[in-house]
C-alpha cells in the first residue's frame, strides 16, 4: 500500500493477506481519479441532478423555540434514497465503474446504505449483492423490499447477532473470494484503509456546503456542529467542513440504547476501549479478552461495536467530543421534531436531536447549532409505533 | 520442544498439519482429539484461539469458534491447553489468532506466555507484513519463529518481503477466499509453490480448501513441505457433536488415511 491510512495511531489495514491486493487496487484508483476533472464533473452532475445536492440548511424555528437556542438542520434527509448514504455510493460506484468492475457488494445495517448501493447498482447496471444481518432484515423490511425492487440480491447473514458487524464479516469473506470482478462498496467511515479516507472524501460535500450556507444564512460560523455517530460517515462528512475552524465545537452523539450502565448500547467512543476490528485500530466495545460485544440500539444504523478510526483520533486529540443519547430520549426527540416542524427524522439522526434537547437551558439563547439530519424516518415509523403506540 | 527445522528436516515427505479451534467443541473433548491426532500421524499442529469475528474464516470454522466460546474458551485457557498438548508430545505448534486477542492480552506478554507453554510460532490472521513490525521484535525476543501467509494473488515483490520475514514456514493459501473445504484445488497452487521455492529455503506449507487425502497428495506432489487441513477436520467435529466416540474414530481414520497417502 502506498499510504499507511493512519489517523494518529488509529486506522491502518489489519486484514488477511488475501485482501491486500484488492485494497491496493482501490487505493491506486482513488488516488488516480479523485482529482480527475472528468471524474469530478461526472460525480458533481450525479450529486446535483440524481441525488439532489446541495441540500438546504434549514432554520428549524419552532424546534429552536423548544430547546431555547438556534437550530439549523442540514437536510440530508431530502436526498434521493432518504439519507446521506447516496453521497458515498455515487462516489464509490463511479470509482468502481472507472476501475472496470462489474459487480458491487455492500453491507448494511439499517438498510440505508444497502438501498443507496442498490440504487447505484441499478443506475450503473451493475450486479449488486447486499449482505444484511437477519435481525436487521426483520426490523427494516421496507428497505429490504426496496433493495430487491432495484434488482439487488439481499443475502441474509445468520452469524453472530445478525446485525451490521456480522454483515461486514460476511461481505469481507465474500469479497475475499471474488476480488477479481467485485468492488466492495463500504458504507461507513470505518474498515481498513483506504475506506475511511474514501468515505470521508465522498461525504465531505455535507460539511463544505454547510459551512458555506452558515456564512451566507447566519453571516458567521456556527458555535456547534452535531451529528449522530455509528460508524461515523455522516458525522465525518459534516465535521470535515469545520475541522479547520477551532472555534466550532464538534459533538458526535452515539447510541446510548437502554443505558450506559447496561451492555445494551453502542456508545463505542464514550465507553469503549482501543483494539482492532474489521481492518482498523479504533475504539471497540469488547470484553476483557478482546471478544467483541453484542450491541443494542433502537436505531439499526448505529448498532455497531466499532467506530471509524478518524473519530477515535478526533476524540483522542480533543478536537471533537462524543456523548450518547439513550433510546427513550431519542424517541422524545423523534416526536418533538415531527410535532414542531413536520419533519420525520431517522432514528439515527434523532440521536443528535436528543442531545440538542438535553442541552435545553444549558446554552445561551444566541447559540447557533447545525445538526446533521442525516436521514428521514419513514423507515422507522413501525419501530417507533412498537415502542410508543399511538392512541 | 521440537523446532520446525528439526521436524521438516527429518521428514522426507510433506508434513501433515491438522488444524483445530482450541476448545471445540469443549475443552476436554478437544484435548482428547488433538492427542489422538498426534498419535495417528500429525507432524505439526495448527491451533486457533476462537474469536467472535473471524473474518478470515469461512462458516465452518466460525461455527467452531462460536462453540468453543460458548463453552468458555479464553486466551488464558487456550495457552494452558497448549501446555497440556506439548506436555503430552513435543510437537511444534503454530498458533493462528486474530490480532485483537493478542492486543488485549498484551503483545509481549502473549508471546512470552505462548513460548513458555511450548509454542513455536504465531500467525496473526489479520496482521499483514506491512504492520508486522508491531509484533516481530517481541515475537523474536520471546524466541518464537515467524509464519506469514501468501496467496495466489500476492505480488512478487511482496512475496519476496514475506519470505524475508519468515523463519518458520510460509503458509500459502491454495485458493482465493476464506478457509473452507473445497472439491477442486486451485490450479494456481503448483506454480505458486514453484515460485516460492525459487525464492526461499524456508519450508512452504499449503492450506485452505484441502479436504481429502487425494488433494493432500496432490499438494505434496506439487512440492509442498506441509499440508494444513482445517475445515475438513472441524467439519468432522461438527458432524458428530452428538456422538463423541464417532467423532474421534472418524477423525483418526481421516488423519491415518492422509498420513498413509503422504508416505
Amino acid at each position: 500500500m502506498k499510504h499507511k491510512g493512519r489517523f494518529g495511531t488509529f486506522g491502518g489495514f489489519y486484514v488477511p493477506e488475501v485482501l491486500i491486493p484488492a485494497l491496493e487496487e482501490i487505493e491506486v484508483a482513488f488516488d488516480r481519479w479523485k482529482d480527475d476533472p472528468q471524474f469530478i464533473a461526472e460525480l458533481d452532475g450525479l450529486y446535483r441532478f440524481y441525488a439532489g445536492r446541495p441540500t438546504p440548511l434549514y432554520r428549524a424555528k419552532r424546534f429552536s423555540e423548544l430547546v431555547g437556542f438556534n437550530v439549523y438542520l442540514k437536510r440530508e434527509d431530502l436526498l434521493h434514497g432518504g439519507a446521506h448514504k447516496v453521497n458515498n455510493t455515487l462516489g464509490q460506484g463511479l470509482l468502481a465503474r472507472y476501475m472496470g468492475k462489474t459487480k458491487l457488494i455492500a453491507e448494511t445495517g439499517a438498510g440505508q446504505h444497502g438501498l443507496a448501493t442498490s440504487m447505484i447498482g441499478a443506475l450503473f447496471g451493475m450486479e449488486t449483492k447486499i449482505f444484511m444481518g437477519k435481525t436487521d432484515i426483520a426490523r427494516q423490511n421496507v428497505n429490504v423490499h426496496k433493495m430487491k425492487l432495484c434488482g439487488a440480491e439481499v443475502i441474509p447473514v445468520e452469524g453472530g447477532t445478525g446485525t451490521l458487524k456480522d454483515a461486514i464479516n460476511d461481505a469481507l469473506r465474500y469479497w475475499t473470494a471474488h476480488v477479481d470482478d467485485t468492488f466492495y462498496l463500504f458504507g461507513t467511515a470505518g474498515g481498513p484503509h483506504p475506506y475511511p479516507t474514501i468515505v470521508k472524501h465522498f461525504q465531505s460535500p455535507i460539511g463544505v456546503e454547510a459551512r458555506k450556507q452558515c456564512l451566507e444564512q447566519i453571516g458567521k460560523l456556527p458555535d456547534i456542529v452535531t451529528a449522530c455517530v455509528g460508524g461515523g460517515s455522516n458525522a465525518i462528512g459534516i465535521f470535515c467542513g469545520f475541522e479547520a475552524d477551532p472555534q466550532v465545537r464538534l459533538v458526535g452523539v452515539e447510541g446510548g440504547g437502554k443505558g450506559l450502565d447496561t451492555h445494551e448500547h453502542c456508545a463505542t467512543l464514550v465507553t469503549g476501549s482501543v483494539g482492532v476490528l474489521h481492518g482498523a485500530q479504533t475504539y471497540l466495545l469488547q470484553d476483557e479478552n478482546g471478544q467483541i460485544r453484542e450491541t443494542e440500539c433502537i436505531s439499526a444504523g448505529l448498532d455497531y461495536p466499532g467506530v471509524g478510526p478518524e473519530h477515535a483520533y478526533l476524540k483522542e486529540t480533543g478536537r471533537a467530543e462524543y456523548v450518547s443519547a439513550d433510546d427513550e430520549s431519542v424517541l422524545d426527540a423523534f416526536a418533538a421534531l415531527i410535532r414542531t416542524e413536520g419533519i420525520i427524522p431517522a432514528l439515527e439522526s434523532s440521536h443528535a436531536l436528543a442531545w440538542l434537547m438535553s442541552m435545553k437551558g444549558k446554552l445561551p439563547h444566541e447559540t447557533n447549532i447545525v445538526a446533521n439530519l442525516s436521514g428521514r424516518g419513514d423507515k422507522d415509523v413501525g419501530i417507533v409505533e412498537s415502542y410508543r403506540p399511538l392512541e | 520442544m521440537t523446532t520446525y527445522k528439526e521436524t521438516f528436516g527429518k521428514l522426507n515427505r510433506a508434513a501433515l498439519i491438522p488444524f483445530f479451534v482450541i476448545g471445540d467443541p469443549d475443552y476436554d473433548t478437544c484435548l482428547e482429539l488433538v492427542k489422538a491426532a498426534i498419535d495417528t500421524g500429525a507432524d505439526i499442529l495448527e491451533l486457533g484461539i476462537p474469536f467472535s469475528d473471524p473474518i478470515a474464516d469461512g462458516p465452518t470454522i466460525q461455527k467452531a469458534d462460536i462453540r468453543a466460546l460458548a463453552n468458555g474458551m479464553t486466551p488464558q485457557k487456550a495457552l494452558e491447553f497448549i501446555g497440556k498438548v506439548t506436555e503430552y508430545k513435543p510437537v511444534p505448534i503454530g498458533l493462528l489468532v486474530y490480532y485483537n486477542l493478542v492486543w488485549q492480552y498484551g503483545i509481549e506478554r502473549f508471546f512470552k506466555d505462548f513460548k513458555s507453554v511450548g509454542g513455536s510460532s504465531v500467525l496473526i490472521a489479520d496482521l499483514s507484513i506491512d504492520d508486522a513490525d508491531e509484533v516481530l521484535a517481541p515475537a523474536q525476543a520471546a524466541g518464537l519463529e515467524t509464519v506469514f501467509m501468501t496467496t495466489p494473488i500476492t505480488a512478487e515483490d511482496r512475496m519476496q518481503r514475506i519470505c524475508e520475514k519468515t523463519t518458520g514456514f510460509i503458509y500459502t493459501v491454495s485458493t482465493l477466499g476464506v478457509t473452507g473445504a473445497r472439491d477442486t484445488l486451485s490450479d494456481r497452487v503448483k506454480p505458486l509453490i514453484g515460485k516460492l521455492k525459487a525464492m526461499t529455503d524456508t519450508p512452504v506449507c499449503v492450506g485452505f480448501g484441502i479436504s481429502s487425502s487425494s488433494q493432500a497428495r496432490e499438494v505434496a506432489d506439487a512440492g509442498a513441505d506441509g499440508v494444513i487441513i482445517g475445515s475438513r477436520i472441524v467439519r468432522i467435529i461438527e458432524n458428530n457433536l452428538g456422538n463423541k466416540a464417532a467423532m474421534k474414530s472418524e477423525l483418526t481414520d481421516f488423519i491415518k488415511n492422509v498420513h498413509e497417502v503422504l508416505q
